[in-house]
């Protein structure tokens, strides 16, 4: 603690966010006078430079892409191509690795096109997830269960609703092929010790697999740091467009992964008798593309990284803990979980007032919530809850924005008759 | 901007949290369950059919204050009535919160559908008409399901 609070004072202060002023860049908030949008963990708004880039390139550039001999077709493909490049912006993944990235639908696809030993029986071997998981996070695992005969093991949930690495650790076993967690909780906006569960999968002999879908907007991610063999993130919630996300791999897995769907770009040479394919990531890409969303995508990260992608970090940081401290000193509200340093979400519950009726009510003051399971069902059965509100950030969103967000809880106690009682 | 009290009047905040019949029949001869997957609420309807007649129905589970307001006052208008007594209260209770055309029902019946006006403020807020129409729907399972025990989902 001691060494890195040094380290901060000698170095200069990382860049800081002006979320008032950055929303000029975010026409939604134009359009909507006094809409406080809290569900950025949702989905997040888009930036000007997305939404522009996007339909620019529609209006200048668009034709199929890798079909097409004219001119149009190739600035087509070499916008495509590029965009599929700069994707390892997010996450950081340079040019030396050896892994790849490559746009692909949205986060909840992902998993399922990571996983291993189609080609090889697989009864007897095992998965391991944590109790924190998103749906995608856990029925693609089920699905493969169900088809392969592998197991999947979930790690229990530790102390105060939070993520325990020991029951990790302890979930683990030879026969474990994949551990496949979140960065950063969903419901709860814990962060995972992703590096450190990195390590026990790879000394258990497994392979990881990390969600990003949370994490990738809201902190610097290096892949290489966190050794992970596959990182997942959606571009809708990383300021992009909706339909795409990316599914980083090292090249060797990759190499070693079938197809998943067939024609279009991942054919080679096909016959009537059999067919080869395009190397990765081509081969796993049939049929047209969706080639303004990777555009979209590509905007995004740089919209991003302009940003500073530790100032989007420490703005969510601190606006997290803002608004846990001010949720947390209204009587009545218990916040769920969240553990050390939270980022961008906070789950809550508010005595006496259903997380329905209170998204309701809030809405009349403009303020936008999630309220519900937040597709972690099964975690909300571990809380024993049926549902939470769900307040969570993005880079426009401010202090001003919980202000309002509490004056709201407080207004619907007030309504139920539950002044903090 | 719509009045919140209009949604919330105070016989919904009072039944939302202090539902009536929210109990178990040990032997009911009609039970459904109701779920509804967005929000989570779950409830049991169940029923003692007499003669064509309803002589007890209680509900049981969870949800939010529209959802358990709507099963109690249902609860309350519904026990002692026919089938069809029953079914023209669901219709008229059913196109008071989606905003359709209101059936005629019988003039015996006036004072039970009245009982349900304060639920008419949920049309204004479509995503919440589910919520209110949650055990109605089960109730009708209940009712008319083909199986025993019967389950609807209002996805």
């Amino acid at each position: 603690m001691s060494a890195s609070l040094a380290l901060r004072t000698l170095s200069a202060p990382p860049p800081t966010l002006d979320a008032a002023s950055l929303r000029a860049d975010f026409p939604i908030f134009a359009r909507n006078p006094g809409l406080v949008f809290l569900d950025t963990a949702a989905s997040a708004q888009k930036p000007r430079v997305v939404i522009d880039g996007v339909a620019e390139f529609y209006r200048t550039d668009y034709a199929n892409v890798h079909r097409g001999v004219y001119a149009l077709s190739e600035r087509s493909t070499r916008r495509f191509d590029a965009a599929r490049g700069n994707g390892r912006r997010l996450p950081e993944c340079r040019r030396s690795q050896r892994g790849r990235l490559r746009p692909r639908r949205h986060g909840s696809d992902q998993p399922r096109r990571a996983d291993l030993g189609r080609r090889r029986p697989a009864a007897g071997r095992r998965g391991a997830i944590s109790s924190l998981e998103h749906h995608a996070n856990i029925v693609p695992w089920q699905m493969l269960r169900d088809r392969l005969g592998i197991t999947l093991a979930v790690a229990p949930l530790g102390a105060d609703d939070c993520f325990d690495l020991a029951a990790l650790a302890a979930s683990l076993t030879p026969r474990t092929r994949l551990v496949s967690v979140t960065q950063v909780a969903n419901v709860t906006g814990e962060v995972l010790p992703v590096a450190e569960i990195a390590r026990l999968a790879h000394a258990a002999g497994a392979k990881i697999l990390v969600d990003g879908c949370q994490g990738a907007p809201r902190m610097p991610v290096d892949v290489r740091a966190l050794d992970c063999d596959f990182y997942v993130l959606s571009g809708h919630k990383c300021y992009g467009p909706t339909g795409i996300g990316a599914l980083y791999a090292t090249r060797s897995i990759f190499d070693a992964m079938p197809p998943w769907q067939g024609g279009g770009d991942m054919i080679e040479t096909v016959t009537y008798e059999e067919t080869t394919y395009q190397p990765p990531p081509a081969r796993f890409e049939a049929g047209t593309p969706d080639i303004a969303g990777a555009v979209g995508l590509d905007i995004a990260p740089r919209f991003m990284a302009e940003l500073d992608r530790d100032a989007i970090h420490a703005h969510e940081a601190a606006l997290t803990a803002y608004a846990r401290a001010a949720l947390g000193a209204i009587a009545g509200v218990r916040l769920i979980g969240g553990g050390a340093r939270p980022v961008g979400v906070v789950s809550f519950q508010v005595n006496g007032v259903h997380p329905h009726d209170l998204a309701t009510i809030l809405d009349q003051r403009g303020v936008a919530i999630r309220a519900g399971h937040h597709c972690a069902q099964p975690l909300m059965d571990r809380l024993g809850l049926p549902a939470t509100a769900r307040a969570s950030f993005g880079v426009y969103s401010d202090e001003a924005d919980v202000d309002a967000l509490v004056a709201a809880v407080r207004a619907a106690q007030s309504l139920f008759g539950f002044d903090g009682a | 901007m719509m009045d919140l009290r209009e949604l919330y009047q105070d016989i919904i905040l009072d039944h939302g949290r202090h539902p009536r019949n929210f109990r178990c029949i040990a032997e009911p001869s009609n039970i459904a369950k109701g779920h509804n997957p967005l929000c989570g609420d779950k409830v049991r309807v169940f029923v003692i059919l007499q003669d064509g007649r309803i002589s007890d129905v209680a509900l049981q589970g969870s949800g939010c204050a529209i959802s358990t307001a709507s099963a109690s006052l249902m609860t309350e208008v519904i026990k002692g009535k026919t089938l069809p007594e029953a079914d023209s209260l669901y219709r008229a209770f059913h196109a008071r919160v989606t905003g359709g055309a209101e059936p005629q029902i019988p003039a015996a019946l006036e004072d039970d559908a009245d009982r349900l006006l304060p639920l008419g403020g949920v049309k204004a807020y479509p995503a919440r008409v589910k919520c209110a129409t949650l055990a109605w729907h089960t109730l009708d399972a209940a009712l008319h399901g083909a199986a025993a025990d019967a389950a609807v989902k209002t996805e």
